[in-house]
Order: structure tokens, then sequence, then C-alpha cells
């Protein structure tokens, strides 16, 4: 799958998703200021930072949530600046959130429904293989299966609010695996798992990765976005202050006086 | 020149009807849409009060004020209080209680032309080549001093500022001990008081029909969605700007668009610019 | 009653076909349809036989035709504002809509009554769709506002143009060949609006529907322009207050400013509040008892208004679930007394 999609992108070095100078101000404070990144297909790329360094902003800001002051964002080559979001998202660049709120008095896939309405969704033909969409149930089974609900155990089938959070979570990145598509931004999908739970996403980003997908990891649990993680950009009053590997990032001065306080960095990871 | 007296007078009336509606909505966060109603309300019973028991002027303006400002506490303790939040029904229930009350008045016998209140003081002025009678005046002199007294009581009167802090920022105002649902009901009377004050004012330029009711519902609403709802300097300005746009739309165009403008004023303003002339931000996202 | 019970306590239980089969029916036995059936049959027979039990009283088939009328536009009310999330306080517009256009194919252009109200009920939904496209980005209390402002500005305006008969309206639009026509035409398009929405809200589309109402981003997220979404509400609810607004044009052989009136805001809602909203159903059932109240009232000229606005509030602030959703829940438990 991987090969692939190489293949499908026939210059390598061309970024993903380019973002030039970003900037965001709500009523005074500076959200985002001239943020620029690239992302290169196949990346996993973490983005961390303080409570209310912009992180979130910038994830709306990048999926056409909110409107920009300045600053431009291109994907696959194509200037996205001011789309909608369900523009943007039918291009294949989708999102999850931090606060899910899935239907809850359904069965879990009935929940992938709505995304299965998307032009995306249509053309792609569902998740496995293209063509003509199947019934759309069988298909959001399927993409449920892939994510690891258990099929064998009806937890698909099983009422939304019976849920424990690890599978709310995976529900979140399902709705976004519906669309099949090239990038994903994870806002948070590490906070309140436990640990097993924890134990049991961290491979299935990878193997999401592993599939073709690129990923944005917006994230607070330093120890298993550094396992994943190519490349980490950290951000602070809504300016980048470094980025790199998560070697280099962790050895980076300023990100331990901004982020980690003091040199206590390796006691808090 | 008539233009801009005109403009001045009617802005100011504008701004007498819409100032209840924006300190409830300020206060409390609810769009009293019995505020028109209230507006009737307190002519007829001075009428009442005025005609069956034959009190003085004064004495009945301030007992109907009084009695006004009760039923809007009342209206809100025992009613709306009870679905504080649920913006919709909020709406819908308040416009029901305006509508029993309008259309109970109407029931009751209140037709155009028979209920009329005599003007405070009878005979004009003569601004600048243009002839206005003292009470359009007096209305004007009373809208200033209801501003400056407005001002004076929020920034001055503990009442006043626990009133400020609860339209700031609620839950910080329950932290710092201010009863919500108490202030609530204050901001309710004051607020049916204002618009009482407004129809004394006002009525006696007219008579006191039922229509008037709705009418200065749709100002009121129309001038505080153009300030930005809940903002008192956005609703004095736009009370301005549409009070200027209703004049000369009456000298060029014809009386019949007068009201036109304030409804195509309502639309154009949430569909151009959802926070009003001077609204903030954060109300931007609550709208859209 | 306490005294009677010393040492039961009261038990509640669902019915046991409610629990395992909410949504999907798995029925084994007749009683069990029937369960299901009887309420559904009262309804449809009761409306199919209404106007045939009115036959002698012409005064009471008439109401009928106005109650259908206001289900109409409640139905649509509903469907918004619990399905789409769009609270439209501007029932008015649509009726009046339908009328003007129903009034005006029929006059002007002389078309039959068999084509002036499809093409009233399609033109129009278009119609009110496309003036409320630009306030479809509004949430919540700011849709209303906007909504409620729309009635009054049409007729506003038709009385200062003085277009379409001006203040007199659209005078001579033909009726209907006789009242069986009327009456069946609009009892069978009722039903079928009525359970044609309530299979659409709750197949696939309903979902993507209820999620622009209570996730609009989630559904951004997946990919889906809420704003199609939000229209095609629109056009289904105005669709409907037009059907309504085509038929009365043509029932009172007339289409006026007053077709604009407060009522059809009103009215369409407290159906709504008191009948349950969000069950489509409570609409109808609402109508069924607000208008006759109103039409008995309708000698103490305006108390009427005052009295349904007084039981819309009750309603709203003391039983805001409504009485479809009370019957319901009523309906599938059953309720004794049990030795402690």
């Amino acid at each position: 799958m991987a090969a692939a999609r190489a293949q499908m992108s026939p210059d390598q070095a061309q970024p993903l998703l380019s973002v030039r100078g970003l900037n965001k101000t709500f009523g005074g404070v500076q959200a985002l200021a001239e943020v620029s990144f690239e992302v290169r297909p196949g990346d996993i790329l973490g983005v961390i930072g303080p409570n209310g360094s912009g992180k979130t902003t910038l994830v709306n800001a990048i999926t056409g949530f909110i409107k920009l002051d300045s600053g431009r964002v291109s994907f696959q080559g194509r200037d996205i600046t001011g789309w909608a979001p369900h523009k943007i998202v039918n291009r294949g660049l989708t999102r999850t959130f931090q606060v899910m709120r899935p239907y809850f008095s359904l069965p879990a896939f009935k929940n992938l429904i709505v995304p299965l309405f998307s032009n995306r969704a249509r053309r792609t033909g569902g998740w496995r293989g293209g063509g003509r969409l199947g019934s759309r149930d069988t298909v959001a089974v399927d993409i449920l299966e892939e994510i690891g609900f258990e099929r064998e155990s009806y937890v698909p089938y099983k009422v939304a609010s019976s849920l424990p959070t690890g599978y709310l979570k995976r529900l979140e990145l399902a709705r976004c695996l519906a669309l099949r598509p090239e990038l994903i931004i994870c806002d948070e999908v590490f906070s309140g798992l436990s640990m097993s739970e924890m134990a049991s996403m961290v491979p299935l980003m990878e193997k999401l990765n592993l599939e073709g997908i690129t990923l944005i990891m917006v994230e607070h649990r330093l120890r298993e976005l550094f396992r994943l993680a190519t490349r980490v950009l950290v951000m602070n009053f809504g300016a980048k202050i470094a980025e790199g590997t998560p070697e280099e990032v962790m050895a980076d001065e300023q990100v331990k006086e901004a982020y980690f306080g003091s040199e206590e960095v390796y006691g808090y990871v | 020149m008539e233009i801009l007296v005109y403009g001045i007078i009617n802005s100011v009336t504008l701004a007498l009807m819409a100032l209840g509606f924006t300190l409830v909505y300020g206060v409390s966060r609810l769009p009293n849409f019995a505020h028109g109603a209230l507006y009737v309300l307190t002519g007829y019973i001075t009428w009442q009060l005025l005609n069956r028991l034959g009190l003085p002027y004064f004495l009945a303006g301030f007992l109907s004020l009084a009695l006004v400002g009760g039923v809007g506490a009342l209206m809100y303790h025992f009613i709306l209080e009870r679905i504080r939040g649920m913006a919709i029904s909020e709406i819908i229930a308040s416009y029901a209680i305006g509508l029993a009350i309008l259309e109970g008045l109407r029931w009751a016998g209140l037709k155009g032309g028979t209920f009329i209140l005599k003007p405070f003081i009878e005979g004009s002025l003569n601004i600048a080549g243009v002839s206005v009678d003292y009470q359009r005046v007096l209305a004007v002199v009373l809208g200033a001093a209801l501003v400056g007294f407005l001002w004076l009581f929020v920034n001055q009167t503990r009442l006043g500022l626990a009133l400020k802090g609860m339209a700031q920022d609620e839950r910080a105002a329950m932290t710092l001990g201010i009863d919500s649902d108490r202030m609530a009901v204050v901001a309710m009377a004051l607020g049916s008081i204002f618009a009482g004050v407004a129809a004394l004012v006002l009525m006696p330029l007219g008579s006191i029909i039922v229509e008037s009711g709705y009418q200065v519902l749709i100002l009121a609403v129309a001038v505080c969605i153009v300030g930005g709802l809940g903002s008192w300097t956005g609703a004095l300005l736009a009370a301005f700007v549409i009070g200027f746009a209703q004049i000369l739309t009456v000298s060029y165009l014809g009386a019949h668009w007068q009201m036109v403008v304030a409804l195509v004023a309502i639309i154009l303003t949430l569909v151009l610019r959802p926070s009003g002339l001077f609204g903030k931000q954060k109300e931007l996202e609550e709208r859209v | 009653m306490a005294r009677h019970h010393e040492g039961m306590r009261k038990e509640r239980l669902d019915r046991g076909i409610k629990v395992r089969s909410d949504g999907v029916y798995a029925v084994g036995s007749w009683r069990e349809m029937a369960f299901l059936l009887a309420p559904r049959l009262v309804l449809i027979l009761g409306l199919l036989a209404l106007p045939l039990a009115l036959a002698q009283a012409p005064y009471w088939q008439k109401v009928l035709s106005i109650i259908c009328i206001y289900a109409l536009l409640a139905i649509g009310f509903d469907f918004l504002a619990h399905f789409v999330g769009l609270v439209s306080l501007g029932g008015a517009l649509y009726i009046g809509v339908g009328a003007y256009l129903a009034a005006l194919l029929n006059t002007e252009l002389g078309l039959p009554v068999w084509a002036t109200i499809p093409l009233a009920t399609v033109l129009g939904g278009g119609v009110c769709t496309l003036l409320l496209w630009p306030c479809l980005p509004l949430r919540g209390v700011y849709f209303a506002i906007v909504s409620l402002m729309f009635p009054l500005l049409a007729s506003r305006i038709i009385e200062a143009l003085d277009v379409f008969g001006g203040t007199d309206g659209v005078i001579g639009v033909a009726g209907f060949p006789g009242v069986w026509v009327e009456q069946y035409l609009l009892v069978v398009c009722l039903l079928l609006i009525l359970f044609g929405l309530r299979r659409l809200v709750n197949e696939d589309v309903g979902l993507v529907f209820r999620g622009v109402k209570d996730n609009d981003q989630a559904v951004k997220a997946s990919g889906i322009n809420i704003t199609t979404f939000k229209a095609l509400g629109v056009f289904i609810a105005a669709s409907l207050g037009c059907l309504g607004g085509a038929i009365l044009a043509h029932i009172y052989n007339w289409a006026g400013i007053s077709q604009f009136a407060l009522d059809f805001s009103i009215i369409p809602i407290a159906a709504t509040v008191v009948g349950g909203g969000g069950t489509l159903v409570g609409p109808v059932i609402g109508c069924l008892i607000l208008v006759p109240i109103s039409e008995l009232l309708r000698d103490f000229g305006t108390l009427r208004i005052a009295v349904y606005a007084l039981i819309l509030m009750a309603f709203i602030v003391f039983k805001s679930e409504g009485l479809m959703s009370f019957g319901a829940r009523k309906y599938n438990q059953s309720e004794s007394w049990v030795e402690i």
C-alpha cells in the first residue's frame, strides 16, 4: 500500500502540506504568529507546546475552521487558503476533534454514515477497494474492523454511549478513515486514554502511517509521541520555537526553557 | 435642517424603546420578546389610573411604572427563570407572554382613538426654523437623562456594579457572591420600567394602540441587533443609524417604507456582520 | 392513595417489545404487531374518517381543512427545528408565498388547480429557500429573529409597492371542484408527508441532518457541506408551508396580506410544543387540539390568541416534552403495584 502511494506522487520531495506565515489574533491575543512548516508524504509530524500555545488554533486554521489574518496553506501543491472545511476534507485533508461528540444513542457503526455521505467517500467507494459503494452499513463495519473494533465481539454494533474512551477515540479516527484521507491531523488522540489503551493506540497509528496516511499529531503525551514522530514542531505563544527530529528538539535549550520549565525534561517525559 | 432635527428626535425615541431590551439582554442574556407588551401595558395602566381613579398625572405615572416593574419581575421569577439558558424557549415563552398581554388588552377593549394620554406640556418650540412640540423636546431630554442615569447607576452603585459584573461574566460574578437569579430579576424589573418610561414619554404623541407593542418590539430588536446585542453604546449608536435612515426614507420614499428600513437593517446586519456594528468577536462565534 | 398501598411500591416497566426492538422490528405475534400498529391505525383511519364524520357540519369541515393546513406547517417547523436545528419563527412566509404563487398562477396564467398546487409547492419552496439562504449560517436565536422578520417584511413591501393587488390581495382564485376533493386532498397529503418525513429522518440521510443540528463541526470535518443540507431542510419545510398556502388560497378563492399574519407563525409553534417536538406526529396532534379550541373561542375575538399564547407558554415552561412524548412513554410502560 505504501509503495502504491509512493508511485502516485511522482516527486517525493514535493511537500504534501505546506504552511507559510500563518497569523491569527483573537481580540489582541496573538494565537498564531508567522507559523511555517512543511509535511512530506509519509511523515508523522508531532506538534507539541504548553497549554494555550496555539496548537488547536493551528489545526483549525489549516482545516479551514477559522479564517486566517494572513498566511497561505497549500495541500498537494494546491492553495487551499480560505477554503470551506468540507472542501478541504474532500481533497483528502481531514482532522479529529479533541472533544468527541458521537451519536451516543446509535450503534457505533452508524456513526460512520455521515462521512460516507461525503463526495470523497462516494468517489473512492468506501474504505476497501474502489468502485461502487456497497451497503453503507457494511462499509462502516469494515472500517471499524480496520481500526480495531473486533467484529466477533460485536463491538461495532454496540451503542456508542456504552463504549470506553479508547473506542470513542478510535471511532473519531474511523470517521476520518471513512474518507480515505491523504493526511489526518489528530488533535490529542492520546489524551484521556488508560495505559493499556495507549499501548494499543501507538501501533494503530503506526499501521495507519504504513498504509500510506500522513499524520500530524498534536499531543500532550510526549513519551508516546516521540516514539512515533519522524519530526516534531514545538510551539509557544503562537509561534514556532523549534522544529526537528525528536532528539534535536529535546536537546534544544529554548524548548527546555519554554516548554519544560527547567532541566527536568526527562523526568517530565 | 428638518431632517437633522427630526432625525435626532427619532433616534432618541428609538434609543428609549431599545434601552430596556438591551439592558435585560446584556445582564441575563434573555431576549425579552414581551418588551413591546410591557410598553403598551404601561400606557394602558396609566390611562386607567388617570381616568378611572382620577389620580394626578405624575402619581399615575409613577404607580404604573412600579406596577409594570413588578409585572416584569414576577414574570421573570415565576416563568422565565425556569427556562433560563434555553434561548429558543426563552424567545418563544416571552413572546407568548407578550402576545397574551397584548391580545388580552385588545380583547379588553383597547382600541385606537379612545385611549389617549395627553402631553405633559402643550405648545411647541421653534428650533432653527423647524417647529417642534414640547413633548418631543421632553422625550429627547428625558432620553438623554435616562442614559445618564443608567450610566451613573451602573458605574456608581453596588447594585449597578453587580449588574455590570454579571453582564461581563456571569460565572465569575457568581463566584464573587452575586446572586445571578436575583440580579436577573432586578434587570428585568429595570428593563420593564425603562419600557414604561418610554411609553409614558412617547405615547402622548399618539394614542395607545396594541399594534405599537409589536412595532416597539421590532424596533428595539432592530436597534439591539444592529448595535450588537448586549452592547449599550452599540445600541445608542445603532439608534442613531436607524433613526436617521428612517427619517431619510420617509422624506424621500414615503412613510410606507419606514418599518421596512428596520427590518432590512436587522437582516443585513445579521447576514453581513453578525456581531453587529459594535459587537465583539466572541459573540460572533456564538451567532455563526 | 398512599394508604391503600402500604407495604407496596410502584413498579414501572418498559414493554419488552420496545426495549428489544427500538427501530428494528422483530415482531413475533399478532399481539405485538397490534401493539405497534394500533396507534398508527387510529391516526390514519381517524383522519380519513373525519371528513365523513363531519359531513353534516360544513363549518367544522372548514375547520378540518384549516387544521390540516396548520398541521403541514407545524410538521415543517418540527422537522426544521428538531432535525435540522433551524428554528423558523416565520411560518407565515411559507403560507404567504404559497398562497400568492398559487393565486397568481391561477389568475394570471390561467392554470387549473391541479397544476397550481404542485407548482406553487415546489416554486414556493425554492423562493423561500433563496430568501433564507443568506441567513443559513446563523445560529439559534439569530436565525429565529431573522425568520420572524421575513413575513412582516413581505407584507410591508407588498403594501408599500402596491403590487399583487396591494392591500386587497389577489381575488377571483378558482376554487376546488368540491368539498370532498379539498378535504381528501389535504388529509391524504398530510398523511403521506407525515409518514414520508418520519421515514426520511430515520434513514441514513436523517443522520446527516441530525449531525448538522447537534455537531456541525464534525459534519464539516466529514466532508459535508452543511449549508447544502440546511438549505435542503429549509426547502422541505418551506414546501410543506407553501403547499398549505396554495390550498388555502384555493379554499378562500383569495390570496392576501393577511396570509403573512402572525397566526401562521404562532399556531404551528404552539402545536409543536403542545404535541411534542421531535416526533413529527406531535405537531399534528397539537393542531387537532389547538385549532378547534381557537375556533370555539372565535366569538371572543382576540382572546383566543391570548389563550393559545398562554397554553404555549405553560407547555414550554412546565411540560416541554409535549403530549406525544408523554403519551408514547405511558403507552410503552406498564405500571403496577408490587409487594415489597
